[in-house]
């Protein structure tokens, strides 16, 4: 049968945040790419919450543009509201959070790949891998069209068999009635890939109209917005911000809920799909903190250009009729109209144990995949994804060292590896307290903790590289300076230490010691500091954050050495570990079935003993041994 | 020099002529130098040359431990390669064990069990041929090491422990959903509540730790409640085992009249006799108050022995004890097994068959252990006090339920509660870091860093690695938003 076929470099399948920031990244790299999507007005669709960022995920952000990515240059564009979370918390855990207007945002990300060199876009379904001899060759699409390139990146998000459900409706489609993806699934299968079936869902949409803002509280942006990109001027997102709402259930709510729980199909059983558990449908709320009078409720803009509100905290897959009773026994939402009802979503999605930390499938050489596909959840944890399965794959194809961030150098690396190592049986999401070493990895220094290897990369221009270095030379030199100042406890010192309320010096000390004071801060001091040189705001926090924490920082990185020797002991791919008689039978057959590329790796799997790990040293010890 | 400090006794853990405490790793002169005296005072261990022994004493600051003679091995010439101090002291598991405290306090950490073999294969000291065996000494101790320990910790501290550790994580887990979702759960005045929480954690640890110090702990023994009704022959066989063992090595002081204790040695298993009032309903209150102490009593004990007066039948008393024995480690002597017979193993197997069965539709906590303890299957001995009739049985009998038979064991349960009291004063440690934060009104998400290393510590006396513990106990716990 005469078919189309074309040869690329690289094929991405899916055109979600994952995809998006893959197929960026490849062409980028200069690799004829290929980005298939079931429509390409679906391009970077925001199908749940129209927000990107927040606690944990405004760090993937950042991290994701000091590597060279493009979400956050896109939020910077297209955001309506924006604010800086746990402001009043320590540093590691200050996140950005911006309100997108989602059409906004996916019509500009659809003109970034459209005006992206190398890059081609196609609007097809792949339903098939190709793989000769054991070799994988590329995608064929419903069509039969053949698509031949050297490596291939899986971003499907939810779209595998997709179906979406609320009561007894069941439709067969994608997020928003979106045509779905039937046929990948059992391809993935034929090749022996192992298949989880997931679910999330999403609340109802409903018309601004029909809402009554005076029986709500306003919630304003900040005053002053800091953007999410590093190459983003910061007076460039001063702009006049909307407002969101927030109001609460109640026990009518409640009532309306639990009477009607026979008929949700997650007690039915009509869903198998595993849910994630921070992400809780407000009938889940209502049944496990029974004890709770209220559940807050956030009414979101949706854009600029639309009457659609965001219902947020009131996802649900209850019968249509339930939904209406339940939202109109909110206050505010009295007469509310429903524009979308609320749904949950199931769909299949891999086992992530099967990859690689450089996200490429350990049994199909050539085969990356990233984002929800991989057993994640939320549009910043799939970009993050996207972008390093999008680069492995760009490294694949030239013969390059592939892009692994470990758990100390960013959140990326801890999502990625939290993925591919632990037993991960619900949809991922990114938190603070999964990373351990959180107070290294903050949103302020992401730039000064990737942008060298985006660089390295080529996805950073020299000018932006440059620019970095230097930020960290006169951070250096200017915290050399302030260890050494020293303060005598003269009359203006302590008039100044008496006004931040701060006791007055006994003797001298250094300038540092007293940013060290927790009343106190860098900027506090100016006018006891004569020889402070003129710096930019963002080299001032870097200074500030680290002399006031020194001592927690300096304790991280203490750690840090340590858990490094682990993570740089290499361990042999496609090994029999049954052949080492010393290990105990769980740890043999755990540390078969993940592969672990390291020591450290081996040692977060479950299962695997301390005592494990000292046998596997001993062993490595030796097999280099006889290498010699 | 590569690697941090270890310090293990490297003798056997008896009561014997001399003792050899061993440090190894890049701190063992700094920690040597801060806990040797000379006999002018004057020497530095840290300087004299390598492969010379000293003579001495070891000290905490002004406190003299014991007279010792030290041995200098410097790198690379000692068995592991690493600058090694070797202490030669007095015998004595007391003494011994206060020695490796010491050192553990100045800066060193317990060995993991066959960790001194294993840096000296990784330095090169050890022939690659021998890789295979030292790989199985690893998992070898590492095997008793494990057992014993979770056999040890039947009783109270086990319990006391897991009760704080659920505290901090209780507590860690609200610090982080509220940072995860600021909108959602407000941390506003946490710090006056964490604050008196930590005051009150710190106070139980401390009780802990100074348990270990005077108390049971640091005896080593195993806790054995001697349970029985009134005539059975329970202190009959407290005098059987007590005479056995010549040297008593302490009789604790205090001890009320209803509750005998003493601690033996059988044979190398040190055990911690408590012989208790006869459990019967009574309405006498003298006798009431041993009766509950008694009972208190077994709910701590790591083994129970019941003696059955095999000479008169099965009554109500004994049922009533059988109830209590319910998911404990128990051994059942048929006492008097040299008068007339009224009672045999088969009455009581199946007195015991009926209790399992009432069981099984009982909840209780211990679901995770092993039929060691199901009712049915405890050991049943025929002894005679009088006679000594079963001793040598009673003796291989708990050898083999506390240390799988190995009594060679010996030294890596004795580590183990070194390794305890490590952590637990590395937990204290950790509070007060957390209590330093707080009155330096730090952000609240400096306090979960070092609550959580507080219970990454009390996790290793439990046996329990930190694994999803907190992303479980914040869902769990705390509704999340969206």
């Amino acid at each position: 049968m005469p078919c189309v076929t074309e040869t690329y470099d690289i094929c991405v399948v899916g055109a979600g945040h994952a995809g998006c920031e893959a197929a960026l990244a490849s062409a980028r790299l200069g690799l004829e790419t290929i980005v298939f999507t079931v429509s390409v007005e679906s391009i970077a669709l925001m199908p749940c919450n129209p927000n990107i960022g927040g606690s944990s995920k405004g760090h993937l952000v950042r991290e994701i543009d000091a590597l060279g990515g493009q979400m956050g240059i896109n939020i910077d564009k297209t955001f309506i509201q924006s604010k800086m979370l746990n402001s009043s918390k320590g540093p590691a855990v200050h996140s950005l959070r911006a309100q997108a207007d989602k059409a906004e945002y996916s019509s500009i990300m659809r003109k970034t790949l459209e005006n992206t060199d190398h890059l081609t876009i196609r609007q097809a379904e792949v339903t098939e891998l190709m793989i000769e001899d054991g070799i994988l060759k590329g995608v064929k699409t419903f069509s039969g069209a053949k698509y031949y390139s050297k490596a291939v990146v899986l971003c499907t998000g939810t779209y595998l068999k997709a179906k979406c459900l609320y009561g007894d409706v069941v439709n067969y489609t994608g997020p928003n009635g979106l045509q779905p993806a039937n046929f990948l699934s059992e391809s993935l299968k034929k090749n022996f890939v192992e298949i989880f079936r997931f679910k999330t869902g999403t609340p109802a949409r409903i018309d601004r109209r029909s809402l009554d803002f005076s029986k709500m509280q306003e919630q304003k942006g900040d005053r002053r917005v800091i953007p999410f990109s590093f190459t983003t001027n910061p007076e460039d997102v001063q702009i006049d911000q909307v407002s969101c709402w927030l109001t609460y259930t109640n026990q009518k709510t409640h009532e309306i809920i639990k009477e009607n729980l026979d008929r949700s199909p997650l007690y039915s059983g009509m869903i198998e799909g595993t849910g994630p558990r921070y992400c809780p449908s407000i009938e889940d709320k209502v049944v496990k903190f029974s004890d709770k009078e209220r559940h807050q409720v956030f009414i979101e803009p949706e854009g600029l250009y639309t009457n659609e509100m965001y219902v947020g905290g009131m996802s649900s897959s209850l019968p249509e009729d339930v939904q209406h009773e339940m939202y109109h026994s909110v206050p505010g939402l009295e007469n509310a109209k429903i524009v979308r009802n609320a749904y949950a979503i199931e769909y299949d999605c891999i086992n992530p144990r099967q990859l690689y930390p450089t996200l490429e499938f350990k049994k199909i050489r050539g085969l990356f995949s990233g984002g929800q596909f991989n057993g994640s959840s939320g549009y910043e944890e799939a970009a993050a994804q996207g972008l390093v399965a999008g680069i492995n794959a760009a490294m694949f194809v030239l013969n390059r060292e592939p892009l692994v961030l470990d758990r100390s150098e960013a959140y990326i690396g801890v999502l990625i590896d939290d993925l591919v190592t632990k037993e991960n049986r619900e949809p991922y999401r990114m938190m603070t307290s999964r990373a351990e070493y959180r107070l290294l990895l903050r949103q302020d220094n992401a730039d000064l903790r990737l942008t060298k290897k985006g660089y390295e990369l080529g996805l950073i221009s020299e000018e932006r590289y440059q620019n970095v270095i230097q930020k960290e030379q006169l951070i250096a030199k200017e915290i050399e300076r302030v260890e050494h100042v020293n303060i005598g406890a003269n009359n203006l010192v302590q008039r100044i230490l008496e006004e931040h309320g701060s006791t007055p010096l006994k003797h001298g000390t250094t300038l540092a010691e007293l940013i060290r004071r927790p009343e106190l801060n860098y900027e506090d001091l100016i006018e006891i500091d004569l020889g402070r040189p003129d710096l930019s705001y963002d080299v001032i926090e870097q200074v500030n954050i680290q002399i006031k924490y020194d001592g927690y920082i300096k304790r991280q990185l203490k750690q840090v050495k340590e858990f490094k020797k682990l993570e740089n002991k290499k361990l042999p791919q496609n090994f029999d570990y049954s052949l080492i008689k010393s290990l105990r039978i769980e740890a043999k057959q755990k540390l078969n079935l993940y592969q672990p590329i390291n020591v450290g790796q081996a040692s977060r799997i479950s299962g695997v003993s301390p005592a494990d790990i000292s046998v596997l040293l001993v062993y490595l010890e030796q097999r280099n041994h006889n290498r010699k | 020099m590569k690697g941090d400090t270890i310090a293990a006794i490297a003798t056997a853990m008896t009561n014997s002529g001399i003792g050899i405490v061993r440090i190894s790793g890049r701190d063992s002169f700094e920690i040597i130098d801060r806990i040797y005296q000379s006999k002018n005072g004057k020497k530095k261990i840290s300087q004299m040359p390598s492969h010379t022994i000293h003579y001495g004493y070891i000290c905490d600051h002004d406190k003299i431990i014991d007279e010792v003679m030290v041995l200098v091995m410097k790198a690379p010439n000692s068995y592991t390669t690493e600058d090694t101090v070797e202490i030669d002291c007095h015998g004595g598991i007391l003494v011994m064990k206060r020695i490796l405290e010491t050192v553990i306090k100045y800066g060193a950490r317990p060995a993991e069990p066959g960790e001194f073999t294993k840096r000296a294969f990784l330095n090169g000291r050890i022939d690659l041929s021998q890789a295979e065996s030292v790989m199985d000494l690893i998992q070898a101790k590492n095997d008793i090491a494990l057992e014993s320990s979770i056999y040890q910790l039947q009783g109270s501290l086990k319990k006391k422990v897991k009760r704080i550790r659920s505290e901090l994580i209780h507590e860690i887990a609200f610090i982080e959903s509220a940072l995860d979702d600021p909108e959602h759960i407000s941390l506003e005045d946490y710090g006056i509540k964490l604050n008196q929480i930590i005051i009150d954690l710190t106070s139980q640890i401390v009780e802990l730790l100074r348990f270990s110090e005077n108390g049971e702990l640091l005896k080593q023994g195993i806790n054995t409640v001697i349970i029985g009704k009134p005539n059975a022959g329970k202190s009959s066989l407290l005098n059987l085992l007590a005479g056995i063992e010549r040297a008593i090595v302490t009789e604790v002081e205090g001890t009320t009249r209803d509750v005998l204790q003493e601690q033996i040695n059988l044979n190398g298993i040190i055990l911690n006799l408590i012989d208790t009032a006869g459990i019967r309903e009574t309405d006498d209150i003298v006798e009431k108050i041993g009766v509950d102490k008694a009972k208190a009593y077994l709910l701590d004990a790591d083994l129970i022995i019941y003696v059955v007066d095999s000479s008169t039948k099965l009554d109500d008393n004994d049922n009533e004890i059988l109830q209590l024995l319910r998911n404990r480690r128990v051994i059942i002597l048929l006492n008097k097994c040299d008068l007339r017979q009224l009672t045999s193993e088969k009455e009581v197997r199946s007195a015991l068959y009926d209790i399992d069965e009432s069981k099984l539709n009982n909840e209780h906590e211990n679901v995770e252990q092993e039929n060691l303890n199901v009712i049915k299957y405890f050991p049943i001995i025929s002894f005679s006090t009088k006679e000594e009739i079963g001793v040598k049985k009673l003796q291989s009998v708990i050898q083999e339920l506390f240390f799988a038979g190995e009594i060679e064991s010996n030294e890596e349960i004795f580590l183990i509660n070194v390794r305890q009291k490590a952590a637990l004063q590395s937990a204290l440690n950790s509070l007060s870091l957390v209590k330093k934060s707080i009155e330096d009104q730090m952000p609240e998400d400096f306090y979960s860093i070092d609550l959580m290393s507080a219970y990454e510590s009390l996790g290793n006396i439990t046996g329990e690695t930190i694994g999803d513990d907190l992303v479980n106990e914040i869902f769990s716990k705390f509704c999340m938003g969206k």
